[in-house]
């Protein structure tokens, strides 16, 4: 399967760009970044706030099976409609702190369109535990399914 | 010796990637180890190994004691690390593009 979206994480820095394709126009691109309706779509969140505008913020929540909830938040800096998204991102209660996040939105064709974003985070050692938290995270959800698996037989 | 398919084999276990995840901000001896986990203590012994064979780990005495520690050189040629961290972005997007497609149609 071809891999749309791509991640370049270069060894030692503190910064990755995510970069991915869509085949859409861009201002629907940016509407599902726009609408809090449609954001709760994609990220499977619940959208508590969503201020879209120069100092806006946003805060948005999940919650694991166990009912466990997870914010996620953050500061808009600036607001460009179909152009561009400067903001922070906090998972709160998690040692990594802020990060700080570049969303550029970029017209290909009519219909197809660009997504380039660059994260940038405190240090190299936070930017690395980010990038394997799915990984751990999975393995989370391993140890969790061995652990309801060994109750059901006790 | 494959290391690289090694590599991938050793990795494939949920166990010995919670052991090297664990490894990955510290140095522990075995004991230490084990005690992050509900599994026996042979069970986690014999992952160490393979973790050491396939040159993940390397081990260092000090004392009586031995620590592991993760061997850095052959983790970055697992730089499948990221790759869920790819995959569950690719599935956000590939979401969102689904929903604006019919968002597109129903207009």
């Amino acid at each position: 399967m071809e891999r749309k979206t791509k991640i370049d994480a270069e060894n030692g820095k503190q910064e990755i760009f995510i970069t991915r394709e869509f085949e859409l126009p861009v201002d629907l691109l940016f509407k599902a970044y726009e609408e809090a309706e449609i954001v709760e779509q994609w990220m499977g969140t619940r959208v508590l706030k969503l201020e879209n505008k120069r100092q806006g913020g946003y805060i948005f929540e999940t919650s694991d099976p166990k009912g466990n909830k997870y914010i996620f938040s953050g500061t808009i800096h600036e607001f460009v409609p179909n152009q561009k998204i400067t903001r922070t991102f906090e998972m709160e209660n998690t040692p990594f702190g802020v990060q700080l996040e570049f969303l550029e939105f970029e017209p290909i064709t009519e219909d197809t369109c660009k997504l380039n974003m660059h994260v940038i985070y405190r240090s190299v050692e936070i930017r690395d535990q980010v990038l394997k938290l799915p990984f751990a995270q999975g393995i989370n959800m391993a140890h969790n399914r061995i652990q309801d698996i060994l109750r059901q037989l006790k | 010796m494959n290391l690289r398919r090694d590599v991938f084999q050793a990795i494939a276990d949920p166990t010995r990637r919670a052991i090297l995840l664990l490894l990955a901000s510290q140095s522990l001896t075995a004991g230490a180890i084990a005690s992050n986990f509900d599994t026996a203590r042979p069970t986690i012994s014999k992952h160490l190994a393979i973790l050491t064979e396939c040159e993940l780990l390397t081990q260092e005495q000090t004392g009586r004691e031995i620590h592991y520690h993760i061997n850095a050189k052959n983790m970055k040629e697992v730089a499948d690390f990221i790759e869920p961290f790819r995959k569950m972005w690719d599935d956000r997007f590939n979401k969102l593009e689904s929903i604006m497609k019919k968002y597109k149609t129903k207009k």
